[in-house]
């Protein structure tokens, strides 16, 4: 039997307050939270920021609203990013030249492009082409893990986004304002971490469409309020009637970047999948478990610290040591996943040059598969729809796919 | 990315097409004393790879830009360059099954085919351009410069070989400097971590002496290059920098730098451009010297590898001649100035590391296109733009409006792939080019006018 969750919540619903206002803040492209925010705290910067993961707590400490960028989605028609980027580059990057030649990004102060891959590195360019007056800045994410080598870098990086940002009007960096923030962004992880706890216990009661949509809320709000909007959710969705489905349960992989329409989502739920755990928020949930702190520790050592020990394992950072895949394999073991489905988007040079190495340690370990590629603004799912229906059969017929 | 086994640049080809003036090529010149001698390089490397196991030398593979050819070479190491043997591939015609293996196997058709086209040669046996088996690595030297494919790509070479790695970070220039944070965590990662784990696979100390020695090889023949790309001052050119530009990186992108048979080449090279500057000769083309030079260009971009020639025909056919291109920069940019110094060993190997082509911003890729057209009189520069390749290819739309906005010369834009063969459209990249070049020749017309 597949059938569907009862997604997105309906007003019955007690988590219906919650979802809808997380989806009205995702399907803003004109960034009015942001706007809001700046209205609240006049003369304050709102920073933007590419996936996956910059060190947020910094941007925090400093007075700054960090806001992840994740491209227009399947929201806006793409005219002029096309006339920058071919055919074969991947799309995340001509929705955000879009949005910000349409004027949509005008809230921002400025945009950080962390290391990811070279169209996120090349976009750090672009955008110095087409908007010389605004600040924007790489960051260069260390790929030596050793302290004293890519984390005395890393410091400098994060050392040098604040100098240059206090340039701007941010405040300087305060090791008590720097100590706040990675405790409320510890608070919002232990939030999140508590809405994954429940979805894998009970993913009939938080059907990845929301969890995806509370998670992604958090790209234009201020920590503490989204840490709130999470737990409101959460304790809604406790308290909501379900219905449980002979689901298979997955893991989804390779989303970190651009990210599925929210339909796609959609779509392999009703194709009989509870997605258990997927990575298309990560970089909310890169630094595994909390970042801490010692009493007598400078607080920025202890966040470079938390991305050099606790980075979760993802294709754009160097595995230096261990078994590629081991991560995904303990994953979908922690999960209780009964296998995983690939999402890569199209042109994703390090998702798609990942996965046949994560395919090779799954099918070593006897664990189910399956792939697809997808674009931020795909319209079509009948295809993926009978692909993942197929998978979900397969899976819960024979255990495996054949 | 550079040929490390060179053919001849005018070797014996198909019969011209009719209307063309004959109905066979002219006979292949002679060959210059440089293309001899790089010949018998590249072949004398293939035996000591080929000798490797039974002498007990250890094998390391590394990629082009970032290469640490002086370190192991001082270690008594021998380097195989992956990229390398992926271009081999598609010039001998052989990367269209690799490719096709590797996808077989699960890789995405999205992604670099130079990745995709080595790993099928693994699994066809590792047969390398001399028609042996390569030895396999001992260690897999990951100098991570101006792209992140290759970091991707020797996760999955580790996954085959179950050798160990060594990983050198280097950063990214995106603000266009090399700032004194950038070159010491370079160093440190040199110092700390990549040379102790070369020592150990070689199984001796690195001899700093000898380091200095070949770093001070490395600048005689960088010196001797950098003579070599501006000789294209001359009108005519007497190089063709790109696709004859492709054959003198050779040596010193790849196993050589740092050797007295590279800064021999190099020497004699030179002299033999600045003969050719003296009797006022234009480049060498695959169909004999170049008669008349019509059109100066600079490109950008690596070229196409499975139809290596067929496209170099297309620009010579046409009297076009390329007199500056980013991709020979792309193992190391010397004509900004840059040296290797054997009094600042690992400093100047980071800033060598640093300075690559593509681990430049592109506001800085840019300004160095400018300025390859206007010390170069350029009448127009062009971009191949391939899929495989997001670290070039990425934000070159916005360089070509760009550049022409700076310098006023006209931009073409051409597509293909490094070495899939199904991405070269033959007629269409004709068509385009030839487009370019009329309106190059228009424009030429309208201002003598």
């Amino acid at each position: 039997m597949t059938s569907s969750p009862e997604s997105l919540a309906s007003a019955a619903d007690p988590a219906a307050g919650a979802v809808e206002l997380c989806r009205e803040l995702v399907d803003d492209l004109s960034f009015g939270a942001v706007r809001r925010w700046k209205e609240r705290h006049p003369g304050a910067l709102a920073i933007g920021y590419m996936p996956i993961y910059v060190p947020r707590p910094l941007l925090d400490a400093i007075g700054c609203l960090p806001v992840a960028l994740f491209g227009g989605g399947d929201q806006i028609e793409i005219i002029r990013g096309d006339s920058i980027f071919q055919s074969y580059i991947c799309h995340i990057p001509r929705s955000v030249v879009e949005l910000g030649l349409r004027g949509r990004l005008d809230a921002l102060d400025g945009i950080l492009f962390p290391s990811i891959c070279d169209v996120v590195r090349n976009l750090s360019g672009v955008w110095k082409l087409l908007f010389p007056d605004r600040y924007s800045a790489y960051v260069d994410l260390p790929q030596n893990f050793d302290a004293a080598l890519g984390g005395r870098f890393y410091l400098q990086e994060m050392r040098r986004i604040v100098r240059e940002l206090g340039e701007r009007g941010a405040r300087p960096l305060d090791e008590d304002a720097l100590r706040a923030a990675i405790i409320a962004e510890n608070d919002r992880r232990a939030a999140l971490a508590r809405l994954d706890a429940l979805r894998l216990a009970e993913p009939w009661r938080i059907p990845a469409s929301e969890a995806y949509l509370v998670s992604r809320a958090g790209a234009v709000l201020p920590t503490a309020e989204h840490q709130a909007l999470v737990e409101e959710y959460v304790a809604a969705a406790a308290e909501r009637p379900v219905r449980v489905h002979d689901n298979v349960r997955v893991v989804v992989q390779g989303s970190f970047c651009e990210q599925p329409p929210l339909a796609l989502i959609l779509t392999l739920e009703k194709a009989g999948c509870y997605i258990v755990d997927d990575d298309f928020q990560l970089g909310l949930r890169i630094i595994e478990g909390a970042i801490e702190v010692a009493a007598d520790e400078d607080p920025l050592a202890a966040l470079a610290r938390a991305f050099l020990e606790r980075g979760a394992a993802t294709a754009s950072r160097y595995v230096d040591e261990g078994e590629k895949g081991a991560a995904l394999i303990a994953k979908v073991r922690a999960a209780g996943a009964d296998g995983v489905i690939f999402a890569a988007a199209s042109f994703c040079d390090p998702a798609l040059l990942d996965q046949p190495m994560m395919e090779s340690a799954l099918a070593a370990a006897g664990i189910p598969h399956t792939s697809f590629k997808f674009a931020e603004n795909t319209g079509q799912f009948q295809t993926i729809r009978e692909q993942a229906g197929a998978f979900s059969d397969s899976v819960k017929l024979w255990g495996t796919t054949v | 990315m550079s040929l490390q086994t060179v053919k001849n640049p005018h070797p014996p080809g198909p019969p011209l097409p009719k209307g063309e003036g004959g109905a066979r090529r002219p006979p292949p010149a002679a060959k210059d004393a440089s293309q001899e001698r790089q010949k018998r390089m590249i072949a004398e490397h293939f035996q000591r790879l080929e000798r490797a196991r039974e002498e007990g030398r250890k094998v390391v593979y590394t990629f082009v830009p970032g290469n640490l050819t002086e370190i192991v070479g001082a270690l008594g190491m021998l380097p195989v360059l992956p990229e390398i043997n992926a271009l081999q591939s598609g010039m001998r015609k052989k990367s269209a099954g690799y490719i096709a293996e590797a996808e077989k196997a699960g890789h995405s058709e999205d992604v670099c085919t130079y990745v995709k086209c080595d790993l099928g040669m693994l699994r066809s046996g590792n047969v390398g351009p001399t028609g042996t088996r390569l030895p396999e690595p001992d260690l897999l030297l990951l100098s991570y410069t101006g792209c992140f494919t290759f970091m991707k790509w020797f996760e999955l070479l580790r996954q085959e070989y179950h050798c160990p790695v060594a990983m050198l970070h280097v950063p990214y220039q995106a603000e266009g400097k090399i700032s004194p944070e950038m070159r010491q965590y370079v160093v440190d990662q040199l110092r700390d971590k990549v040379i102790p784990m070369m020592e150990g696979i070689a199984g001796r100390k690195l001899d700093l002496g000898e380091l200095s020695r070949r770093l001070e090889l490395s600048r005689r023949a960088e010196d001797d290059l950098v003579a070599v790309w501006e000789s294209a001052r001359h009108r005519p050119s007497p190089i063709d920098g790109y696709f004859g530009g492709v054959y003198y990186i050779g040596p010193i992108f790849s196993a050589f730098r740092g050797t007295e048979d590279a800064a021999a080449y190099y020497r004699e090279l030179r002299q033999e451009v600045e003969a050719r500057v003296a009797r006022g000769e234009g480049p060498m083309t695959p169909d004999g010297p170049l008669a008349e030079e019509r059109f100066r260009l600079v490109v950008e971009g690596p070229p196409n590898w499975t139809h290596f020639n067929d496209f170099w025909r297309m620009f010579s056919r046409e009297s076009a001649v390329v007199v500056a291109s980013t991709y020979t920069r792309v193992g190391g940019l010397y004509d900004t100035g840059f040296r290797h110094d054997g009094e600042r060993p690992l400093e100047s190997l980071a800033e060598y590391c640093l300075g690559c082509y593509t681990n430049l911003s592109l506001p800085a890729r840019i300004d160095l296109l400018q300025r390859y057209v206007e010390t170069y009189q350029a009448d127009g520069f062009l971009i191949n733009s391939v899929k495989s390749c997001n670290s070039f290819s990425a934000g070159q739309l916005i360089m070509l409006r760009e550049l022409e906005k700076r310098t006023g010369v006209a931009g073409g834009f051409i597509e293909s792939d490094l070495v899939d063969p199904r991405y070269f459209g033959k007629a269409n990249i004709e068509n385009r080019l030839q487009s370019f070049l009329q309106m190059l020749a228009a424009r030429r017309e309208r201002s003598y006018a």
